[in-house]
């Protein structure tokens, strides 16, 4: 499978509104007006320059049926073609994914994609994540996004006591992150010498999995809006390319059913893919940041190695030398990470609109001091599927 | 085909029950907020008004729909009466519906009002209302902190 792109696309305005535990003072369509606002004032475009519009969330969390048909007063989709996407977890990237589609296809020339969740309107994530799994083999049994499993897999292959610390380092530097970056969420101001008492006395809540590993429940909206190359050129002095992205579904746990389909991590199976038909040999050399959507610091530390195409414990002992950190080898998450900032179906978004922005250096407070010119950033859809995208600073590739 | 599949053995076919009702709330925002609160205090129904495009909307919103203008203080009051620009008649009775069959649905202009919204048209006859027809808002006696703090629109005597 090659890429097939009958037109190079570009990231023309970024928006998003500050994420946060709740908004009491916006309903949904105002708050996804906020980001809206905002990602036209960044394109220094108006409405009418928007020739579509992808919105999507996920509905069981607020609990309102087709959500776009009523934001339409938020999202300036009136009398504009439309689609309403919805992926789970990944559904912020499978929105820029498609927008992507939509513009490279030559069917539109700018697109408007946006994603948010209001997950204090939710009174049961969980409950509404539980209803993705088959009512009579699954739905009672399962625990939603909260597992071990990816805990108890790092601690059998490396010991408890370096697979704990390992997750902790991995959680407080994500912290660490988020404390310089304003629109992050939970920002706790964690130091290292906290990791013994954290892995002690944080709740736990599932097996190996404890609160403070966990991702949060946050309110947020970020808006992605794409341009042609012709239009992009034309309308932005800093458009950030979109080179490539691709998905690997894996959901056979959604049956109950746990015979390995595929005989390793979706993370890894489209690292590999994208990173071959793009003819990238060595991701850790060539990726300047990687924003990863990282539901738990378990899941962080698993993915690292697959997503990098790592072996053994190459991405553990990436962790334990700080090269994922700020000035390390590949920064990671310099947003803080989705353990700090979770709009769900914003959240996907937020990764490659943090790449764009630390490519163009309008980051704010946690702009990486290097040059950004090469971006990775990762969606995830609970069972286990994965989006993965290249961004590029250049369009020379 | 159609004839053979009607007859097939599904005794032991089991069908799972499902009821999805999972608990949430809904932030109204400031806006939706005021609105709401005018209705339930003081028993005014308030718009808001673009400076730029003159809209007036009700139910009001924060930025103006089609020009993005801030209008989130810009309110005005509108009268508690209208006219009746359209209506149906609810005929079928369902548990989500607020009243009993028949019941009348109306889209009432409020005075001031750019566009007609939809409430309960009531104190009338089906076969008695008619487009064009002067209506005025009878509040409820207990709040709901809804649009149905609203109970009714009914008939303007005279």
């Amino acid at each position: 499978m090659t890429k097939k792109k009958n037109r190079n696309v570009g990231i023309i305005g970024i928006g998003m509104t500050e994420i946060s535990s709740h908004k009491e003072n916006q309903n949904q369509p105002e708050m996804i007006n906020e980001a809206v606002r905002a990602a036209i004032a960044d394109a220094g475009i108006t409405l009418s320059d928007i020739d579509c519009v992808v919105h999507g969330n996920m509905e069981l969390f607020e609990m309102i049926h087709q959500p776009d048909l009523w934001h339409m007063i938020g999202t300036g989709a009136l009398g504009k073609p439309g689609f309403r996407i919805t992926t789970g977890g990944t559904t912020g990237m499978t929105l820029v994914a498609a927008a992507d589609n939509l513009v490279a296809s030559g069917m539109y020339d700018v697109v408007m994609a946006i994603g948010f969740n209001k997950l204090q309107e939710a009174g049961s994530t969980t409950g509404g994540i539980t209803n993705m799994a088959d009512p009579l083999w699954y739905r009672h049994l399962q625990t939603g996004a909260l597992t071990s499993t990816s805990a108890n897999l790092s601690i059998e292959e490396f010991g408890e006591a370096r697979a704990r610390k390992a997750a902790m380092k991995h959680r407080i530097m994500m912290d660490k992150h988020a404390s310089l970056n304003e629109r992050a969420h939970r920002r706790f101001g964690l130091e290292y010498d906290q990791m013994e008492d954290l892995m002690k006395n944080s709740p736990p809540l599932i097996g190996e999995l404890r609160l403070i590993h966990m991702c949060s429940q946050s309110d947020g909206a970020c808006v992605m809006i794409l341009a042609s190359e012709k239009k992009a050129k034309k309308i932005c002095k800093k458009p950030v390319w979109i080179r490539d992205h691709i998905a690997v579904h894996r959901e056979e746990t959604a049956s109950n059913a746990y015979f390995p389909i595929l005989s390793e991590t979706s993370q890894r199976v489209a690292a590999r893919k994208l990173f071959t038909r793009n003819g990238i040999d060595n991701p850790v050399e060539y990726f300047d940041v990687f924003e990863m959507y990282d539901p738990s610091a378990w899941w962080g530390i698993e993915w690292l190695r697959d997503f990098f195409l790592l072996e053994g414990d190459e991405a553990i002992k990436m962790v334990e030398e700080g090269d994922w950190d700020l000035d390390g080898k590949v920064p990671v998450n310099p947003s803080g990470g989705v353990t700090a900032s979770n709009p769900i179906s914003a959240t996907a978004m937020l990764k490659p609109a943090e790449v764009a922005l630390q490519m163009r250096g309008d980051a704010g407070r946690h702009q990486l001091k290097r040059e950004v010119r090469h971006g990775l950033a990762s969606g995830f859809g609970g069972v286990m599927w994965t989006e993965l995208m290249i961004l590029e600073k250049d369009l020379n590739w | 085909m159609n004839a053979c599949r009607r007859h097939e053995n599904t005794q032991d076919c089991f069908v799972v029950p499902g009821k999805m009702a999972l608990p949430n709330q809904y932030f109204a925002g400031r806006v939706g907020s005021r609105f709401i609160i005018s209705l339930r205090d003081s028993t005014k129904i308030l718009g808001v008004k673009c400076p730029k495009c003159k809209s007036v909307y009700v139910p009001p919103l924060e930025y103006c729909e089609k020009d993005m203008t801030k209008i989130d203080e810009n309110w005005v009051e509108l009268g508690n009466e209208g006219v009746l620009t359209n209506y149906t008649v609810v005929n079928y009775r369902d548990a989500h519906l607020p009243r009993k069959a028949p019941y009348i649905l109306g889209m009432i202009k409020l005075d001031g009002a750019e566009a007609p919204f939809i409430h309960i048209v009531a104190g009338i006859e089906p076969e008695n209302a008619a487009i064009g027809m002067r209506v005025k808002a009878v509040f409820s006696e207990k709040t709901t902190n809804t649009i149905l703090d609203i109970d009714h629109f009914a008939p303007v005597e005279g």
